[in-house]
């Protein structure tokens, strides 16, 4: 039997290392793809002790550099095809600090919206050429409304909702899906320094059993709780004037 | 700031709690935080985890195996892994955790921090008897590798050794072979002590897990039920249901009382008995009846509950029993989860293990204040008269004299402490 194809942009984010366990537990052929080896090369051996059965490989380059993402998804990955695609970087950036240093705000823009964009490009065109598959991209309920404490990280979300609306127009009715994952605040390394914040934090692991069973059902858009698609709808239906006088 | 309880619910109290997510980079976490004390996933009973208005590090986010060889069973893990991934990972493989506590839901570190034991003591020793090595990272920010021959002091002192020595970050272990995940389970009912010594007793030769449950109630007679089991050679057996039942909220009132609680033992009891004899059993009911009820300490009420674990010598077996059970049964509180149990003949490798050669009695009493703090130290004097021990994992309470008469390896641990991890039973007992 061959195996599933798998690639995950950002393998090292917490929520992307538990889909993965989901994942694997059926034997699947995986890329995992990030910035630090080191890092990489944990995450691979988790997997492999928990899915001997499965390929796992790792590579890491540039997120931002437009021809090592291409070549990358060109080449390094499986050349048969990509049956599912996840697109989970990101770095929640302190708001005040970029604020006041932009190239601080740069990089968190950069590396938030224009590097998952970057990848999923290059993965649908791939996909486009192989005859279909799934793409995942973790935005954020942050990305549904603007707010004073962490509206760059934000905004940079919100380009990839535009974005996956895009793509899923673009590919409407062909054999490519492609989901934006929204989860709401978790508690991952991304947020452990939000320490007053914690006991609000999803915990990871109902997070990504959250995405991995929407996937699984090929939803267009998973809030990860559940819960957070009706705060959200709250949020964003309220009227300016009482939304910028809350204090969120 | 973040408030933190532990299993038995006593209070929460307030921790600066910092998540711990990889390795590398941990020592000056530590260092950065200090004092602290790693805390797993909450499963002892009173303070060996808290440190009320000081650091918590948060160890599970260490979840990543680092290799398992399933030619010979030997794992490599970091420490916040849980007792139920190696178990659900390795049992299909044919391997299966050589020592187990009553909970899957505690993380390694946790597990050789408070050496925990199972029900085959008298076959495989405590948790600590089976690790290769572990790697303790210090707020000084030194990184220990250690074991059975590899710096023995340090491993000794670490087995059982509450966390104060180091966070342990990462383990490995040996597990042991299994044909599957089925149990040959005969329940034998008793109705003395000398029942019980004698099931027990002759149970150790042939049947390599054995414990009791007893009902603490009864007023005149000692009854209870015996439970041995082997690992059976069949393969097949019903697994519990992926979703067990739930306490969804916390009674006013604590649901084990005075009321509910002589009843529920006498029907437990009865039905216990008139299904006596042989079944196989999945090792998960077995080892783990309190899983598949989630939240379960919740039924104690908003004032949590104490667990009261002792052991006591060989010699004083059976008065020692008899005088706390008797003590129990006078007081009228008591608890549902009562659990009569020997130990075997070997003393465990660590300082301040807590298994030894004996007979070890658990119970839980719902937290009524000063009256239950008053029979646990009426229990606390019957330990100490007969030379026995607390369970640290599970104290709130006890005193500084007993911990100190308990524990003779008290006197080595000082030198291996690590001077920035601190937490409230080790000020409590140890003075820092």
């Amino acid at each position: 039997m061959e195996l599933k194809n798998i690639v995950i942009i950002g393998a090292t984010s917490s929520i992307a290392q538990h889909c993965a366990r989901h994942w694997l537990a059926k034997p699947c052929c995986v890329l995992l793809v990030g910035r630090s080896e080191e890092r990489l090369a944990r995450v691979a051996d988790d997997l492999r002790v928990r899915s001997p059965q499965s390929e796992i490989s790792f590579a890491t380059l540039d997120f931002l550099d437009p021809l090592a993402v291409e070549s990358l998804v060109r080449n390094a990955v499986t050349p048969s095809s990509i049956d599912l695609a996840l697109i989970a970087h990101g770095d929640l950036p302190d708001q005040e600090q970029v604020q006041r240093d932009l190239a601080g705000c740069r990089d968190a823009l950069a590396l938030n919206a224009i590097s998952p964009a970057l990848f999923a490009e290059a993965l649908v065109c791939k996909m486009e050429q192989t005859g279909g598959g799934q793409l995942v991209v973790i935005g954020s309920v942050a990305g549904d409304r603007g707010r004073k404490s962490n509206y760059i990280y934000g905004s940079a979300k919100a380009l990839l909702d535009r974005y996956v609306q895009g793509l899923q127009h673009r590919f409407s009715g062909s054999a490519i899906t492609v989901t934006l994952v929204k989860p709401g605040p978790t508690s991952t390394p991304m947020t452990a320094h939000l320490g007053d914040a914690g006991p609000g934090l999803a915990p990871v692991e109902s997070v990504a059993q959250c995405i991995v069973q929407g996937v699984g059902k090929g939803k267009l858009v998973i809030y990860a709780p559940g819960k957070w698609a009706l705060i959200m709808m709250v949020i964003r239906h309220l009227p300016r004037f009482i939304f910028n006088k809350l204090d969120i | 700031m973040v408030a933190l309880a532990s299993w038995g619910r006593l209070g929460s109290w307030q921790h600066e709690v910092t998540q711990l997510h990889r390795e590398k980079g941990l020592a000056q976490v530590l260092a950065d935080s200090a004092p602290g004390i790693a805390y797993g996933m909450g499963r002892s009973y009173g303070d060996v985890c808290l440190n009320p208005g000081g650091a918590a590090w948060k160890t599970r986010g260490l979840n990543c195996f680092i290799h398992f060889d399933p030619a010979s069973g030997v794992l490599e893990c970091e420490s916040g892994v849980l007792l139920q991934e190696i178990q659900a990972l390795t049992v299909p493989q044919g391997w299966m955790l050589p020592v187990t506590p009553g909970t899957q839901f505690v993380t390694l570190g946790g597990a050789v921090a408070n050496d925990v034991h199972g029900k085959n003591h008298h076959a495989m020793g405590s948790f600590g008897d089976h690790l290769q090595q572990l790697t303790l990272v210090r707020s000084d920010g030194q990184v220990i590798h250690c074991g059975p021959d590899l710096e023995p002091s340090w491993f000794a002192a670490t087995v059982g050794g509450m966390g104060l020595t180091g966070v342990i970050s990462r383990v490995t272990l040996a597990l042991r072979p299994v044909l599957g995940p089925c149990l040959d389970v005969e329940s034998v009912p008793y109705a003395n002590l000398d029942e019980f010594f004698e099931l027990a007793d002759d149970s150790e030769r042939d049947w390599e897990y054995t414990v009791s449950w007893i009902d603490c109630l009864a007023r005149k007679s000692r009854r209870g039920i015996f439970y041995r089991a082997n690992h059976s050679s069949e393969s097949s057996c019903v697994a519990r249901r992926r979703q067990g039942m739930r306490v969804p909220l916390t009674p006013p009132i604590s649901l084990v009382n005075r009321f509910s609680l002589r009843p529920f033992n006498a029907l437990y009891y009865h039905l216990k008995k008139s299904r006596a004899g042989l079944s196989r059993e999945h090792y998960q009911p077995f080892f783990y009846p309190l899983d598949s009820i989630t939240d379960w300490n919740r039924m104690y009420g908003p004032n949590g509950f104490y667990q009261y674990q002792c052991v006591l010598p060989p010699e004083q077996r059976k008065d020692g029993i008899e005088a706390i059970l008797s003590e129990i049964a006078c007081s009228n509180t008591g608890s549902f989860l009562a659990v009569l149990k020997t130990f075997g003949q070997r003393e465990a490798l660590g300082m301040l293990s807590f298994p030894c050669p004996g007979v070890t009695l658990a119970l839980d009493f719902p937290n009524r204040g000063a009256t239950t703090l008053a029979l646990m130290s009426r229990l606390d004097r019957i330990v100490a008269a007969a030379g026995g021990r607390l369970y640290a994992a599970k104290d709130a309470c006890m005193s500084r004299d007993l911990f100190t008469s308990g524990y003779p390896g008290i006197a080595g641990f000082a030198a291996f402490r690590d001077p920035g991890i601190s937490s409230a039973l080790s000020r409590r007992l140890l003075g820092s």
